[in-house]
């Protein structure tokens, strides 16, 4: 067997968020943050991926590792672990299920030891399951760069496969989540083995008051060249009471507007019919939520 | 670059380049050969060793992350005079092993589930499949790595009771 190394390329700590930054700038577009490591490094020994310095943010964990609630949002630090994410306690009682959902089918336990929620979003695989997750929750991110931070809606933030709005100079510091009122939420994924990417993966969010749908969020992973925000089912359930039609109805529209490609993971019709059941069950299992609360 | 971690308690110090995996700094510059390197892709687990008691792949974390942080691998969980640890008790009784190639990747994640379960007696089988699922045995024997576990789980429980 072939033995798989990095290119070489050169390695430093960042001291702190604007230490990093001014790193970046100095190494002039040539450098990569590294947070877990579990979507660079297989990136780089592929070749796929050949920066020629990074810049190892571990140590600002005690900076960025967090998960609290400010005003009417819940913000999260970029060096989050996954398993952070699945065992937090203020995100399943503000969001549930769909972090417990998505985290716990999400790569294996000791993967998620590591990975972080910046470094799951900038490297944007189209089949990750925390992007659908960002996308149905409508979340922020917050990238800070020399001039000061700004903050990027996720349709805006993953703009292709492994390609995000994060220009060079930048790094993606929080992820911030408005909390909607009585919330449901829920995670369906079909994998070929235990912690595989998604053949389909589908994330949904209601917001449901006086039996009337106030808000909806809708995503499908691993259909289309980025996650895919499925805005019309959205606008479809937005003002509409709760019912296994309705859903159905959504789950057509993400069948429709998903778009998938044929490979090793199985033809896009399949994947188009799958993206459907599960924009459906997921639906129905975010309104139960939400109507239990 | 100059990496200095503890593996097993011995510090170590070497000169590498920073595109060094952990794995190869355990196995060539360590000499320590107990941890194995399979997929090379962060699929298998094999090559799991312990960071600061916690388990990751080292085959996916550069040896120059590992800088200042205390690593165990399968060769630390015996102790010095040689007395198994019950996980590798555990394997042995029950046989958990029949290659042995994913098997200290398995005994190392087996040692972390037993050491942060509250109440390791009584865990599941579910459990135990989700701890290790990280992990992929060629030769498929997952039912006698479970039980192997488990043997580690009651033995320690009764250690700690005969005390």
């Amino acid at each position: 067997m072939a033995m798989q190394t990095p290119a070489p390329c050169d390695y430093s700590r960042a001291t702190s968020v604007d230490d990093a930054i001014g790193q970046l700038q100095a190494l002039g577009g040539n450098a990569r943050i590294l947070a877990g490591g579990h979507s660079l490094i297989p990136m780089m020994k592929l070749r796929l991926s050949n920066p020629g310095h990074l810049i190892d943010i571990n140590p600002l964990e005690p900076e960025l590792n967090y998960i609290r609630q400010q005003g009417n949002e819940i913000r999260i630090g970029a060096m989050t672990r996954h398993r952070d994410l699945l065992e937090s306690d203020l995100l399943a009682r503000t969001f549930p299920n769909i972090f417990a959902e998505a985290e716990a089918v999400l790569a294996d336990p000791v993967v998620r030891n590591r990975g972080t929620i910046g470094g799951s979003l900038c490297q944007s695989d189209p089949a990750e399951d925390l992007s659908g997750v960002v996308v149905a929750l409508k979340a922020i991110a917050v990238v800070r760069g020399p001039d000061g931070e700004r903050e990027i809606g996720m349709e805006e933030f993953h703009i292709g496969p492994y390609m995000t709005a994060v220009q060079s100079t930048e790094m993606l510091t929080e992820v911030r989540f408005p909390i909607v009122a009585n919330h449901g939420s829920a995670h369906e994924k079909v994998e070929r083995r235990a912690g595989d990417f998604a053949i389909v993966a589908a994330s949904a969010a209601l917001g449901i008051q006086g039996g009337i749908i106030k808000s909806a969020g809708v995503a499908c992973s691993a259909v289309g060249p980025t996650t895919m925000h499925i805005g019309r089912a959205e606008e479809a359930l937005v003002g509409q009471a709760p019912s296994e039609q309705l859903f159905a109805q959504a789950g057509e529209m993400a069948k429709e507007d998903c778009e998938p490609s044929n490979d090793g993971r199985g033809p896009a019709d399949y994947k188009r019919h799958v993206a459907g059941v599960l924009t459906t069950r997921a639906l129905s299992r975010a309104a139960a939520t939400a109507l239990r609360r | 670059m100059l990496v200095s971690m503890s593996i097993n308690g011995q510090t170590y110090s070497h000169d590498v380049e920073p595109r060094l995996l952990l794995v190869h700094y355990i196995r060539e510059y360590a000499e320590l050969h107990g941890t194995h390197w399979g997929c090379d892709t962060s699929n298998c687990g094999i090559c799991v060793v312990l960071m600061d008691g916690e388990p990751l792949k080292s085959c996916t974390t550069l040896a120059a992350m590992a800088e200042g942080h205390e690593i165990t691998t399968v060769e630390g969980l015996a102790k010095p005079d040689g007395t198994l640890d019950p996980i590798q008790m555990g394997f042995h009784e029950m046989h958990g092993l029949q290659c042995g190639f994913c098997t200290p990747g398995m005994m190392v994640t087996g040692r972390w589930l037993i050491n942060k379960h509250p109440n390791p007696t009584q865990m599941t089988e579910h459990e135990i499949r989700e701890a290790i699922s990280g992990g992929l045995c060629r030769c498929t024997g997952y039912n006698n790595i479970i039980k192997s576990i488990r043997w580690a789980a009651a033995y320690e429980a009764n250690a700690a009771g005969r005390r």
